[in-house]
């Protein structure tokens, strides 16, 4: 929120802003620009649950944009049972949860060495993990397949008995590859932090690993609170790692499974609309109610960078 | 690694190199290791069984040859790069500057921009096909038109492009939104008393402040053009006219024919374009650090 009245506007033709700000034109044309911009936006994905909630014979004969003649739920039954959706939301959290925690743990101590502490190459070290994070991962995704297979894991961690097709495997790229990113927003929020703060705590005689998680961790909650809700929509939303890193079925996360809904040579939209929706619905949810503490979290970072 | 400062006790030394050997042996083995595999793979052609031969550059000299999908898929991934950042980029910042007043309703515009942002690329690409479908989608609908906007090769890039760039724009609107905030007041403030216009103040005063926005976004949006996948792969697998490079490598590893060398070839192309990017970003980047 700016606290400062607007920058008097030419269009308005007034000299000087009344106390009393009366409608102007350029107002409303912003309203009426904005609220355009956000219908079009919000247009796909009402579309995509208006489908949801229709037979597929019926929007086969009317189309999509028609008025409807019968709203059915029974497309979520389908998807939630038929489809096991259920199943597949566990085997996100399975792979996810894990995944968040390593991720974040890791690259918080790694940022904390880099930006807090005097280790020698610790530049080199954030432009490698900084760089390891830009590359496609269809770069690295061909050996990284080849090696999965090689890896023999106990049979109580994977029933594949390798690193391919098991969660361990997902997890373990979701952690290497995120990682980057990570350590790059923490290292930089962390040299926000006075330094003073730790200057104190040496000549307190504080270990590294106090200095790390008594005083810096619970500086970062912002920060860590923006990373997870990101993080958190990144992973789940993957695709690709499960696709090349996982070959049953049954163990996909729920992203995607998604493409399982489709038939070999006959697809039901309106199911995959359905199963589009019930996929999209945990991440929405996630920014809904972290929505405030995500923006505040860039905020900060930005305000003090 | 040695650390060599007095200030650190043996305990200290431990928790570091156990802390940073973890994340360097995770980081080597399965980011920059498989990286350099993939580059030595390329010049063989191995099919990940068999024998390895080295065949030196033929992947290579057969891709620009003999393999039509490469040449659409590097022009389509250079037309999803200039559409994200000339025009799906500048349009958030657009949108980020309206909204960074006081305006009634501006959560809500906000919310409703945000929101295909959460959403996976796959379930873009799903709802997409509500949209562009021939039969019975909503565009052909409105528009009267029968176009087949996915089916036609020589449009459907452009479409599925617009699809990427509804996510996109409220991406790049809500972290310019952040970094608009946290501007100083003030500065706005003394623009205007200096008599500056709107467009004046954004311009002169309020985008430079936001380099390191601007540096932020545009590695996103660089990012998000190379590897550009889910959506396509959801539509029609990448195929006819929506060829991507991600896709390309992909396919030659999941795909039928275990093509590992020929695969790695691609992946390299990718490299190469994409280590140019990264380069010049971190130069910059830290550069100023310094």
């Amino acid at each position: 929120m700016t606290l400062t009245a607007p920058a008097p506007t030419r269009a308005s033709g007034r000299p000087g802003t009344p106390p009393r700000r009366p409608v102007r034109p350029l107002r409303v044309l912003l309203h009426a620009f904005l609220g355009l911009v956000a219908l079009g936006w919000l247009l796909p994905l009402a579309l995509a649950v208006y489908a949801s909630l229709r037979p597929y014979d019926e929007t086969a004969r009317l189309g999509y944009l028609s008025l409807p003649e019968h709203l059915t739920l029974d497309y979520y039954g389908r998807a939630w049972s038929q489809a096991e959706l259920p199943r597949y939301y566990l085997n996100t959290l399975i792979i996810v949860v894990p995944a968040l925690v390593v991720t974040l743990f890791m690259a918080s101590f790694t940022a904390f060495a880099i930006a807090r502490l005097r280790v020698p190459g610790r530049r080199t070290l954030l432009i490698v993990f900084t760089a390891g994070n830009l590359l496609p991962p269809q770069v690295l995704i061909t050996p990284l397949y080849t090696v999965y297979a090689m890896v023999p894991l106990p049979a109580w961690l994977s029933d594949s008995q390798s690193l391919y097709d098991s969660y361990l495997g997902l997890i373990l790229v979701h952690v290497a590859f995120q990682f980057g990113f990570c350590v790059f927003v923490m290292a930089n929020f962390m040299r926000t932090i006075p330094e003073e703060i730790n200057e104190a705590a040496l000549v307190d005689g504080a270990s590294v690993w106090k200095r790390y998680w008594r005083l810096t961790l619970p500086l970062c909650r912002p920060v860590l609170a923006a990373l997870s809700t990101l993080q958190f929509t990144w992973m789940y939303n993957d695709f690709l790692w499960a696709l090349v890193l996982m070959s049953s079925g049954d163990k996909l996360p729920v992203t995607s499974a998604l493409n399982n809904l489709r038939g070999q040579f006959f697809t039901d939209y309106n199911l995959l609309a359905a199963g589009s929706v019930l996929v999209a619905l945990p991440t929405l949810i996630v920014f809904q109610l972290l929505h405030k503490q995500f923006v505040a979290g860039l905020t900060l970072g930005a305000t003090k960078g | 690694m040695a650390v060599k400062t007095r200030r650190y006790s043996a305990r200290d030394v431990t928790v570091l190199v156990i802390g940073l050997g973890v994340a360097i042996v995770v980081n080597v083995g399965l980011i920059w290791g498989p990286t350099l595999a993939s580059v030595g793979l390329s010049g063989t052609d191995w099919n990940g069984i068999g024998p390895l031969d080295w065949v030196g550059g033929r992947n290579y000299a057969d891709l620009a040859g003999a393999y039509p999908p490469f040449w659409s898929a590097i022009r389509n991934n250079l037309l999803w790069l200039g559409f994200l950042g000339l025009v799906a980029t500048p349009f958030g910042l657009f949108c980020a500057v309206l909204l960074d007043r006081r305006l009634r309703l501006s959560r809500i515009y906000q919310s409703a921009l945000y929101l295909p942002v959460v959403l996976s690329l796959a379930v873009v690409g799903f709802i997409a096909q509500l949209v562009y479908s021939s039969d019975y989608g909503v565009l052909n609908a409105v528009t009267g038109l029968s176009v087949d906007w996915l089916g036609d090769r020589s449009i459907n890039i452009w479409v599925v492009m617009v699809a990427a760039g509804w996510r996109h724009v409220g991406y790049v609107m809500i972290i310019y939104l952040a970094g608009l905030k946290a501007v100083d007041p003030a500065l706005k403030e003394a623009a205007a008393i200096d008599g500056a216009s709107e467009a004046q103040t954004f311009f002169r005063v309020v985008f430079p402040t936001l380099r390191p926005i601007n540096v932020i976004v545009l590695v996103i949006t660089v990012i998000e053009a190379l590897r550009a996948f889910d959506i396509v792969y959801a539509i029609n697998r990448g195929r006819n006219g929506l060829e991507l490079l991600s896709v390309l490598v992909t396919e030659n590893i999941v795909g039928e024919a275990s093509r590992i060398g020929f695969g790695s070839a691609i992946a390299v192309i990718l490299l190469a374009i994409s280590i140019g990017f990264i380069v010049t970003y971190l130069s910059q980047l830290f550069r100023e650090e310094r």
